[in-house]
């Protein structure tokens, strides 16, 4: 029996497809409430975990549970218990808004008496009341995203999985939908979300960074952080940041671009910034004043990566 | 359970009918083909060019040859006067049909003794020449009846005999009357085949399937949701190419229509849970749409509906007994042209059903609840 507190629970989870590894025995545990973030770069394996979680895919190994069911063995009684929001829209698109949320409600077996309730809360919260005759194909992303959050939460999950469900919208937007995702974890849903916007992880209550079907970090925004602060991070202002990137890569040094900037994380920044503005006036490259900076999730994440 | 299988009807009704290419699938596509078998595909001969070599020229094969033309189906374009004239017409191509009439017709005739004429035909279109030869043969035996009664009593070895028996049941051999069964029974599979072999692959190519897979809907309660629409357009197709061939081609009924209408509940049975489980195996629309193709080809050719069965070589044979089209078409052609009523058809019937519904549980089975 798992305890009570614990919505997901995996173990040495595996997944390959042919002899490409996609996941490689992650273990994972999320707590009941929780809003957990999955943060990796794109073809990291987080779809493949998530459906591996919803009963969508076979583990090649390993095993565990989601809301107290064993994903092997009982991912029927797990769909009766989970919401699910795939990574690319999945509704209907050539039904009504309306259209889709009564046949979800009816494939779900919403009880009757609720169902125009919980019709009124998803109109309400994706904000599609004036346009519910409106086929779904029409709607602009932003929408689009929260009708299919609203579907997934018809039967109100006790843990609803979200895969990547800010891509490809506009900030603002994305902003909207990240309060939508607090709201449901106020009444109590545990929410696994996963997503390739490292500025998101912020806003998870913890997160797991997933590199090439590894888990590479784990913990609070806070740790991470915390544990990342023993090295210094540099903001280099530069004006032709791919050659810059290039040229202090060679030397060995951990490089990102920022827009038109570059973060370089060193062991000690002394020493360091008369070396780096030695290699790059030997490169040419025109640099402003180098700074040490607070260290962004994304410095983090970026470390953890070049480093594994 | 019912509320999902309902809901799942609701859905692929409303899809179906909001899709433009669909009703046109359903509506126009089945209309096409169907007047399309009855004005252009019809096997039925007339004003054939036909040489007539009369050896006995007398009274009796004058009238002979004059019911020949007088029927419509033979217009005497050449009276040759040697058996080589009949064979370099024929080889020209003047004619395609040549009528000898042997010495003694009349003589012989009046006796009462099968009166010996000779009827030859282009052979190189085998089809219009066995029908040709029958038509011959037929207004032979006709005029040799109305010539003399005492034929009658020989009818059994007069030349239209043969012919007689080919075309009992259509007597007025109109290829169209004989077609039209079969007409309906195949436009309903391809109809059939074709939207239930989109059923489930669109859904996976649009992604929709993902969504519809974590919920707790069961296989069963899939299958038969989208079974079940399909199998009302098919009623609805099947409808429409009947009462159409009825009213606009005088096709005539001779059975019971409602038996009609539950063999056809049974034969779509088979046809559906053919589409379905093409529709569950296969990756992308394009590939289900072959498949289908691949399918009904050979369905049709194997069906007996123009090559007879038994004519076909054994391992083909065994082919068609896991064809619905060609149970169907028995049954369909027994209700229309013979009036034949369940005490004949029922093996068809059990044949049909136990292949429905072992092709509707394979699919079922078949239907994974996991992506690849
Ligand atoms: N069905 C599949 N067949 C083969 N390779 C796959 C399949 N699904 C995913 N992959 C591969 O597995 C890797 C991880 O994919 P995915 O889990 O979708 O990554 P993410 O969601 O993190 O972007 C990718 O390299 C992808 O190409
Ligand atoms: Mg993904």
């Amino acid at each position: 029996m798992i305890e009570n507190d614990i919505a997901v629970q995996v173990r040495d989870l595996r997944r390959t497809f042919g002899s490409f590894v996609a996941v490689d025995n992650i273990s994972l545990r999320v707590e009941k409430g929780e809003i957990f973030g999955f943060l990796g770069p794109n073809g990291a394996g987080k779809s493949t975990t998530i459906r591996m979680l919803c009963g969508l895919l076979k583990p090649t190994s390993g095993g565990g549970s989601v809301a107290g069911f064993d994903i092997l063995s009982e991912s029927e009684s797990i769909k009766q218990s989970i919401g699910y929001m795939s990574q690319r829209f999945s509704l209907y698109d050539d039904l009504t808004i309306e259209e889709n949320i009564n046949f979800f409600s009816g494939i779900y077996n919403v009880p009757r008496q609720k169902r125009a309730e919980r019709k009124d809360f998803i109109l309400s919260i994706s904000g599609l009341h004036e346009r519910k005759e409106e086929l779904t194909k029409n709607l602009p992303t932003g929408f689009k995203q929260r009708l299919a959050l609203g579907c997934a939460v018809l039967h109100d999950p006790s843990i609803l999985f979200l895969d990547e469900p800010t891509s490809g919208v506009d900030p603002m937007s994305r902003r909207n939908f990240w309060k939508l995702i607090y709201d449901m974890a106020g009444r109590g849903t545990t929410v696994f979300v996963t997503t390739h916007y490292m500025d998101e992880a912020d806003y998870c209550g913890r997160l797991a960074l997933i590199y090439r079907g590894k888990i590479v970090a784990e913990g609070t925004p806070a740790d991470l952080r915390l544990r990342f602060m023993k090295q210094d991070v540099l903001e280099i202002p530069v004006d032709r940041p791919v050659e810059a990137l290039e040229s202090l890569e060679k030397e060995g040094l951990e490089s990102a671009i920022f827009g038109s900037a570059l973060h370089v994380v060193v062991d000690d920044a002394a020493t360091e910034i008369p070396r780096i503005e030695r290699i790059l006036s030997a490169a040419n490259i025109r640099a402003g004043k180098i700074e040490k900076i607070l260290p962004s999730l994304e410095d983090v994440f970026v470390a953890l990566i070049e480093s594994s | 359970m019912f509320e999902r299988i309902h809901q799942m009807i609701v859905k692929e009704f409303a899809q179906v009918f909001r899709d433009k290419r669909m009703v046109l699938m359903i509506i126009a596509s089945p209309m096409i083909q169907l007047l399309m078998f009855g004005y252009v595909v019809t096997t039925d001969v007339t004003n054939v060019p036909t040489a007539l070599y009369d050896l006995d020229k007398s009274q009796s094969s004058r009238e002979l040859a004059r019911s020949l033309e007088a029927s419509g189906y033979f217009e005497i374009v050449n009276t040759p006067e040697s058996p080589e004239g009949i064979r370099y017409l024929l080889d020209r191509g003047e004619v395609s049909c040549a009528v000898q009439i042997n010495r003694g017709f009349e003589k012989e005739m009046l006796k009462g003794l099968p009166s010996p004429i000779q009827i030859i035909a282009d052979g190189t279109d085998s089809n219009t020449a066995m029908i040709t030869v029958s038509y011959a043969a037929r207004i032979a035996a006709r005029f040799g009846l109305d010539a003399s009664k005492v034929a009658l009593v020989n009818r059994e070895r007069l030349p239209g005999v043969d012919a007689r028996t080919r075309i009992w049941y259509n007597p007025d051999l109109k290829s169209r009357n004989y077609n039209l069964p079969g007409v309906i029974a195949s436009i309903v599979m391809i109809v059939g085949l074709m939207l239930t072999s989109m059923a489930v692959v669109r859904e996976r190519e649009t992604g929709t399937i993902e969504q519809l897979m974590v919920t707790p809907i069961k296989p069963f309660e899939l299958i038969l949701g989208k079974t079940i629409p399909f199998a009302a357009i098919g009623y609805f197709d099947m409808m429409l190419v009947t009462v159409t061939g009825v009213f606009w081609f005088d096709v005539p009924i001779k059975g019971f229509l409602p038996l009609l209408f539950l063999c056809t509940g049974i034969y779509l049975l088979s046809v559906l849970g053919i589409g379905l489980f093409i529709s569950t195996i296969s990756r992308t629309q394009q590939q289900a749409m072959m498949a289908a193709m691949f399918f009904y080809m050979p369905a049709l050719l194997l069906s007996g509906f123009v090559f007879p069965i038994d004519n076909m070589p054994p391992v083909f044979q065994y082919l068609t007994y896991i064809n619905p089209l060609r149970y169907f078409l028995v049954i369909i052609r027994g209700i229309f042209l013979k009036g034949i009523g369940f005490s004949l058809l029922w093996p068809q019937v059990a044949a049909l059903l136990i292949l429905g519904i072992t092709i509707i549980t394979l699919s079922t089975a078949r239907f994974r609840k996991r992506l690849e």
